[in-house]
C-alpha cells in the first residue's frame, strides 16, 4: 500500500509539472517533449492501477504516433517565429487575468463536485464486471470490445479512415512544373509511334531527330 | 494520504484538465501549443474514465477510453493538417495574427 502511494505521488507530480511545462515553455519543441513525458507518466499510472492494456496503447498511440506527429509539424513550420512568449505586450495581455480567474473557478468547481460525490452501488446495474480476476485485463477488454461494443468499434475505424483521407486531402498540393509519370500515356502507346525500322547503310550511320 | 483512493485520481484529472484549460486561455502566441492543451484535456478525461472503471469494477470505462484515444488521434491528425495548410496559405501560425474573422 505504501509503495502504491509512493508511485502514485511520484508519477502524478511528474505529470502535473510536465503539464505545466507544456503550456509555459517558451520553445515549442520543449513543449512537445514535456507532452511526451506527461503521457508516459500517465500511462505508468494506468499500468499501476490495473489497466495495463490502456497504458500500453497510450504509449504506442501517443508517444509513438501523436507526439512524433507534433514534432514533425513543429519542425516543418517556422520555429524561429513561433517562440512562445507569454507576456509580450501590455496591450495584448489583458485576457490573462480573466483567463486565470475562469480556469481556477473551473478547477474549484470540479474539486467541489469530486468532494461531494457519493457512490450508491444499488443505483447502477453493472454488466461488465471486473469480478472475474482469472482472466487478464486485455483478455476481458477484448471479450466485451468485440461483442457488446462491436458497432462502436467499427465506427471508430471509420473515423480513423475519414481522418486519414481528410489529412491527405487537406495537405495535398498540385504543383506546376513537375514532370510526372502518366500510366495512361505509357500503356496506350502504340508501336507505330515508338519504333521505326530503318535500313542502315554502311559508313553512313543513322540521322536522329531530323 | 497514504491510502490512494478514487478521489486522488479524480483530483489528478481535475488538475491536468485545469492546466489544459489555462493553456488554451492564456496562450495567444502559438496554435500548436493550443492543440497540445486539447490533448492534455483529453488525457484528463481518460484518467477519470479509467479510475472510475477500476474502482467501480466496470469495464465500460476502459472501452470508452479506447474510443477517446481513437478520436484524439484523428483530431490531432486533422488539426495538424489544418495548421500546415494555414501556414502554407498565410505564412503565420501566431494566434494574434489569425484574425480573419475579426473576432
Amino acid at each position: 500500500m505504501i509503495a502504491h502511494a509512493i508511485f502514485f505521488y511520484t508519477f502524478s507530480i511528474i505529470a502535473v509539472v510536465s503539464a505545466i511545462m507544456v503550456t509555459a515553455s517558451k520553445n515549442t519543441v520543449h513543449s512537445v517533449f514535456f507532452l511526451i513525458l506527461d503521457f508516459i507518466s500517465i500511462s505508468c499510472l494506468f499500468i499501476m492501477i490495473g489497466a495495463e492494456f490502456l497504458g500500453m496503447i497510450m504509449l504506442i498511440v501517443y508517444v509513438g504516433a501523436v507526439a512524433v506527429l507534433f514534432l514533425f509539424v513543429v519542425m516543418m513550420l517556422n520555429v524561429a517565429q513561433q517562440k512562445n512568449q507569454w507576456f509580450a505586450g501590455q496591450a495584448t495581455s489583458k485576457h490573462i487575468p480573466v483567463g486565470l480567474i475562469i480556469s481556477t473557478l473551473i478547477f474549484f468547481e470540479i474539486i467541489i463536485v469530486i468532494g461531494g460525490w457519493k457512490y450508491k452501488p444499488e443505483i447502477f446495474d453493472i454488466n461488465n464486471s471486473l469480478a472475474n480476476t482469472s482472466v487478464s485485463n486485455t483478455h476481458s477488454l477484448g471479450q466485451i470490445l468485440y461483442t457488446d461494443y462491436i458497432h462502436v468499434f467499427q465506427i471508430s475505424g471509420m473515423i480513423l479512415l475519414v481522418a486519414m483521407i481528410g489529412a491527405i486531402v487537406l495537405t495535398f498540393r498540385q504543383r506546376s512544373g513537375v514532370k510526372r509519370q502518366s500510366y495512361i500515356k505509357q500503356i496506350s502507346r502504340e508501336r507505330s509511334e515508338g519504333v521505326e525500322l530503318l535500313d542502315v547503310q554502311s559508313t553512313k550511320g543513322v540521322k536522329i531527330d531530323d | 494520504m497514504i491510502d490512494i483512493s478514487l478521489g486522488h485520481y479524480l483530483t489528478l484529472g481535475a488538475v491536468i484538465f485545469s492546466i489544459g484549460v489555462i493553456g488554451i486561455f492564456l496562450n495567444r502566441k502559438n496554435i500548436i501549443v493550443i492543440l497540445m492543451s486539447i490533448e492534455l484535456i483529453l488525457l484528463a478525461v481518460n484518467i477519470n474514465l479509467v479510475a472510475f472503471s477500476i474502482y467501480l469494477g466496470d469495464l465500460a470505462g476502459q472501452v470508452f477510453t479506447l474510443f477517446i484515444l481513437t478520436v484524439a488521434a484523428a483530431e490531432a491528425a486533422i488539426g495538424l493538417a489544418i495548421i500546415v495548410v494555414y501556414f502554407r496559405n498565410s505564412g503565420t501560425i501566431r494566434v494574434e495574427e489569425i484574425d480573419n474573422l475579426k473576432g
